[in-house]
């Protein structure tokens, strides 16, 4: 593999990550613009484990991601009493909180940055990111997925069927969370180097976008979304000045089409299986 | 020095409550958290700086960057708002942000990415209350901000369209039963908000006397921060948030340093939102279900 389509597909690989821990709380119904703050605590939590304990990688990154998301539960009881817009924003200001107090950790670095000495080989990226894919197929099938539908599709009738929506709730925040920290904690290893002015409010945000184009109503919208979001500048970097702009001029237009994304599960009833016709 | 803090802190605090109000119109009357206003803010100034550099008096280049602003706003409904009524309530927040990185990125072409210096429209004219020093630039956009909310207030409780716009922040359905033509308000009230940030836009450039590509972002997202913290929907709170996240902001620098901005700003946010969601001057939200 030349080096350049490596970095591609690493790159794509942390977008998937990203985008999955942003789809968990949007099949919620909650939109988390926090993400990066998540994937802050990953990352720092884990390079300092390797760095000054010398843990082994695999067991920095497991912890990390479960740190990450032990922060995201604690955080996200009192976060969660707000809904709707007042979440979103309430998520958003927790992440700029969290990036802005490794800036003054002067423990990890500071403003200066915080170098990472254990290296994570490309491999290890990509298996990362089919565990994560895989895992959030698993998780579809089972009753939570289901749970997670009814919550974001009216929270007061799951409520009364006995759907504890809270809970619900804050179970997708957590595991997002975690799923989050572990996309950072694998990031810092990969790249040798973090900073937090890296954790900002745009890495936030664009893994809210590939979701949103790729359609939250099926599993595989995160991934298409990611996929789509990842590879098309790249094929636009013929154009170069123009790429970005171009770019968002095609997303403006095909929201403006396409307002659900791009995966829905009406696509796949076009595509999928027909249920046998009923002759008499 | 203290009191040169607090104006400074009241100055930027201005701007910052022109680009809560810009919000606050948005999402208080439309419910639509349009993340192009810091884009608008950003064509503003950048607008007004393109203007003045062809050699245009400045009277011209800020009404050129005005109408440019309400023209990509008015796209801006077209495109991102219309579409999506009826659908995923965060489907908008997509387009908008295309919107803004769309935007960014024509100015790059135009200008590149570096910040640019937008040259001092008034000669160093310095108000000097003993030690205190006050740029007479300050001043006027003080007053044109405090100017313009004030009339907003007024525009919004006294007229017949400001009783529209308020019918339907309260309920945009019970609004068009009662025979409000909504497909002609929604493009004003774009208009209006675009506005407002393109207006903060100018001031902001006029009273650092530097523009860049990216000068919406930090400026876009304190303004949702001032908007929230004063109490969405209210124009009131927009101008207290903003006059206290401005403040906040400065003497946290001043005080302890450049690096815990985000931390003071953001974590009031936060605190706001945990302990009173409907901020500190807006009423509780009536339509929101459990």
């Amino acid at each position: 593999m030349s080096g350049y389509l490596t970095g591609v597909l690493v790159t794509l690989s942390f977008n998937i990550i990203a985008a999955y821990a942003v789809y968990l709380p949007i099949a919620a119904g909650q939109l988390n613009l926090g993400i990066a703050g998540f994937m802050a605590i990953g990352a720092y939590a884990a390079a300092f484990l390797t760095n000054e304990m010398s843990w082994p990688i695999w067991a920095a990154v497991l912890v990390s991601a479960g740190l990450a998301g032990s922060v995201g539960l604690m955080i996200g009881l009192p976060v969660l009493r707000t809904h709707g817009i007042y979440l979103a924003m309430a998520t958003f200001a927790l992440g700029q909180v969290i990036s802005a107090v490794f800036l003054n950790l002067e423990v990890v670095g500071g403003a200066a940055g915080y170098p990472v000495a254990a290296y994570a080989p490309p491999n290890i990226v990509f298996a990362a990111a089919a565990g994560v894919v895989g895992f959030m197929l698993l998780l579809s099938t089972t009753r939570f997925a289901l749970y997670l539908t009814a919550v974001k599709s009216d929270p007061t009738v799951a409520d009364l069927l006995g759907v504890s929506v809270r809970g619900i709730q804050a179970a997708a925040f957590t595991l997002g969370a975690m799923v989050a920290g572990f996309g950072g904690a694998l990031y810092a290893h990969h790249y040798s180097f973090i900073e937090a002015q890296h954790f900002n409010v745009m890495l936030s945000v664009f893994p809210v976008l590939y979701v949103l184009f790729g359609g939250t109503q099926t599993v595989l919208g995160p991934l298409v979304g990611a996929l789509f979001f990842t590879l098309a500048p790249e094929w636009l970097r013929a154009s170069a000045e123009w790429r970005y702009a171009l770019f968002a001029l095609f997303i403006i237009l095909f929201m403006a089409a396409r307002p659900q994304g791009l995966v829905t599960m009406s696509l796949f009833r076009l595509f999928g299986r027909r249920k046998p016709q009923v002759t008499t | 020095m203290v009191s040169q803090q607090i104006v400074n802190g009241l100055m930027l605090g201005s701007i910052y409550m022109l680009v809560a109000v810009a919000f606050t119109l948005a999402i208080g009357v439309l419910n639509f958290l349009n993340f192009s206003i810091p884009g608008l803010f950003m064509v503003g100034g950048m607008a007004a700086y393109g203007g003045v550099k062809l050699g245009l008096h400045w009277s011209l280049a800020f009404a050129g960057a005005l109408a440019l602003a309400a023209l990509i706003s008015l796209a801006v409904e077209r495109l991102a708002y219309r579409p999506m009524q009826g659908g995923d309530p965060e489907a908008p927040l997509v387009s908008s942000l295309g919107f803004l990185v769309l935007l960014e990125n024509l100015m790059l072409i135009r200008y590149g990415s570096d910040q640019q210096a937008f040259p001092p429209l008034l000669a160093d004219m310095n108000l000097r209350i003993g030690d205190l020093v006050i740029g007479m630039a300050q001043l006027a956009s003080l007053a044109l901000s405090i100017a313009l909310v004030v009339w907003l207030s007024w525009f919004l409780s006294a007229t017949n369209s400001g009783r529209r716009i308020r019918t339907v922040a309260e309920s945009g359905e019970t609004a068009v039963l009662l025979g409000v033509n909504m497909s002609s308000l929604a493009p004003r009230l774009f208009v209006g908000s675009a506005m407002l940030a393109a207006t903060a836009g100018i001031l902001f450039a006029v009273n650092y006397q530097q523009v860049s590509p990216f000068m919406g972002e930090g400026v876009g997202f304190k303004g949702v921060a001032a908007m929230i913290v004063g109490g969405m929907g209210s124009i009131w709170g927009a101008v207290l948030g903003g006059l206290l996240i401005g403040m906040i902001e400065v003497l946290s620098i001043s005080v302890i340093g450049a690096n815990v901005v985000n931390i003071t700003v953001y974590g009031l946010l936060l605190l706001i939102l945990i302990l009173r969601p409907q901020g500190l001057i807006g009423r509780p939200p009536s339509r929101e279900k459990l």
